[in-house]
């Protein structure tokens, strides 16, 4: 009576735990398939010929490694222009936006004035603006100012969100007052305070929000179709979006500078893990 | 008195003037790039314009105009059915992945590292990475169910698949970026609310409805706002993958604001149509908050 029913519950509950092990795993597994093939078949289809990239049914392995693709990617249009554009838009904005904010941030913490607090209001309140009603008031803004097909027309308009400045306002508010006291008492200015403390110490959420803001501006399409027009302006999503329009039959191509367009991202991925998933889990504390 | 405070009002003003001056470049940005395109895209909106020849004014024919524009109400529809299998998929997937990935098991950390990737690929690269898996001919996609015994499908191609295909590529894209947000919310919770549930003999099922679901009240929030904002005006991946077609099928609000600002130069009209949007998007949220606030006590 003591023995018998309890040795059965404990191997109920072991069983049923190797089951619903088994089960996760087996899930696992399936959405991982899932998630990779098709950056296993993109990698693929980039190395196949013209001929073979069509094949059906399909081949998994290329029978010859047709590396030429990446070669004729570069040639048949200006690929490393889009590649460099993307790279200095990228880069620009991350700078200049990471500095912009940083000063409003601190201003919003740190400093004080009249209007402080409806300013901030002001500023969060524009997290609530969708982007699709922007998008034609602000072209037409830019093109009034000369910009459209410029650099100015793709970076200017990009350096402007309420977010980083929430973030690193929180940031801001959250370091021990000693430190800039300590920095005032000694007679150094606001922006003293600024510039060799609170910066400094705000290097880990700079770095996470620069690869955040780096990887969104290399990935952004719809902007720079709405602003640029000839072809030395593209930036890459745009340049291998209009490639797959114009060479819509040719697969391997464009699998060939889709592999290429994805590169940043996945390196930044490999080595900067941590700082995208902190990224992200910052953008859920509202 | 008035010797030594003399230092110190200059100090509060030269605080101020810095105030005001590191404040500048993002608050001027904001007010030219963010701001007031609210109220010009209402401008606009009032008037004909083809960015070539000066601006009519209209008044509010353009609105007028859209209450009988088939097109637009399509697109609407389209939308919102597009919204209405996204997001709770979308939800169910990425907190089922997150569920599954924060249990106390080994490798689970490898699983998760896959289940993130897509998340830093473009809407563009990953949009062409399945339109090739979808391709009616040569795609892996109609292989494999070939192998199962299905026929193959035009999927892109199709009226009644292309926005089903669509969605699918959607929630690739982002459900592991929900996870992630799902993850640190399940962080979250103390364990000891489970512990004191266990000892009570509640099973896991119980648990994850009466402990978990509720916890998360903030998080599905989150999640659910910022993917139903994100919905409502889904563009790359349509744009690249079918143009809104076949027939129509797919013609987005958002891809039909495109095609009517920036193809047909309608821009005044295109204006009164994305401001549709953009009330119908407030009006979304604003409910939800509403919803899941009154929910929370």
């Amino acid at each position: 009576m003591s023995g018998i029913p309890t040795f059965t519950a404990s191997t109920n509950k072991r069983l049923y735990r190797r089951l619903s092990n088994v089960l996760s795993y087996s899930i696992c597994g399936v959405v991982a398939l899932i998630t990779a093939t098709p950056f296993v078949w993109m990698a693929l289809g980039s190395l196949k010929n013209a001929t073979e990239v069509v094949e059906y049914p399909p081949t998994f392995l290329p029978r010859q490694f047709a590396w030429n693709n990446y070669v004729e990617v570069f040639t048949s249009v200006p690929f490393l222009r889009y590649i460099f554009n993307s790279f200095l838009v990228a880069s620009t904005v991350t700078l200049v936006a990471l500095l912009f904010h940083s000063m409003a941030a601190y201003s919003l913490a740190r400093l004080r004035y009249p209007g402080r607090r409806i300013l901030f209001l002001v500023i969060i309140s524009t997290l609530m603006i969708p982007a699709s009603i922007t998008l034609i008031p602000t072209f037409i803004i830019v093109r009034s100012l000369g910009w459209l097909d410029t650099y100015w027309a793709l970076i200017v308009p990009a350096l402007f969100n309420a977010f980083g400045i929430f973030l690193l306002r929180q940031f801001y508010l959250s370091l021990p007052l000693e430190l800039e006291e300590a920095a005032r008492i000694d007679g150094a200015s606001p922006a003293g305070v600024f510039l060799h403390i609170a910066l400094p110490l705000s290097r880990p959420i700079l770095a996470t929000l620069a690869v955040f803001f780096w990887l969104a501006n290399w990935n952004n399409y719809l902007w720079p179709l709405i602003v640029t027009q000839s072809p030395e302006m593209r930036v890459i999503q745009l340049g291998i979006a209009s490639f797959a329009g114009e060479h819509s039959t040719q697969w391997q191509l464009i699998m060939a500078s889709s592999t290429v367009a994805a590169v940043p991202g996945l390196i930044l991925y490999v080595f900067l893990q941590n700082f995208l998933i902190e990224g992200i889990k910052m953008t859920g504390i509202k | 008195m008035n010797v030594s405070s003399r230092p110190r009002l200059v100090a509060r003003h030269i605080e101020a003037i810095t105030g005001y001056l590191f404040l500048l470049p993002d608050l001027l940005g904001l007010l030219i790039f963010l701001i007031i395109p609210i109220a010009y895209a209402f401008f606009i909106s009032l008037h004909d314009w083809n960015a070539l020849s000066p601006m009519r004014w209209n008044g509010l024919d353009n609105y007028v105009k859209l209450l009988s524009d088939t097109q637009f109400w399509a697109s609407l529809k389209i939308t919102a059915i597009y919204t209405l299998i996204y997001v709770p998929v979308l939800y169910v997937i990425s907190l089922g992945l997150a569920l599954l990935v924060n249990q106390r098991l080994s490798f689970l950390r490898f699983f998760r590292t896959i289940f993130f990737v897509p998340v830093v690929l473009s809407l563009v690269v990953s949009s062409l990475m399945w339109k090739y898996i979808f391709d009616e001919r040569a795609g892996l996609l109609n292989f494999l169910i070939g192998l199962i015994g299905i026929p193959p499908q035009a999927w892109l191609g199709s009226v009644e698949l292309a926005l089903p295909s669509i969605i699918i590529v959607s929630v690739w894209i982002q459900m592991g970026y929900f996870m992630v947000i799902f993850i640190a919310g399940l962080q979250d919770i103390p364990r000891d609310y489970y512990e004191a549930a266990r000892i009570d003999g509640a099973n896991r099922v119980q648990m994850f409805f009466w402990i978990t679901l509720p916890l998360l009240k903030p998080t599905s929030l989150f999640v659910i706002v910022i993917s139903l904002i994100a919905s409502f005006q889904v563009f790359d991946q349509v744009w690249v993958m079918t143009r809104g077609g076949p027939s129509r099928a797919t013609q987005v609000t958002a891809v039909y604001i495109y095609q009517q600002a920036f193809q047909y130069l309608n821009l005044g009209y295109g204006s009164a149509v994305a401001f549709v949007l953009f009330v119908v998007i407030l009006g979304c949220s604003l409910i939800q908050f509403r919803l899941l606030r009154s929910t929370q006590s």
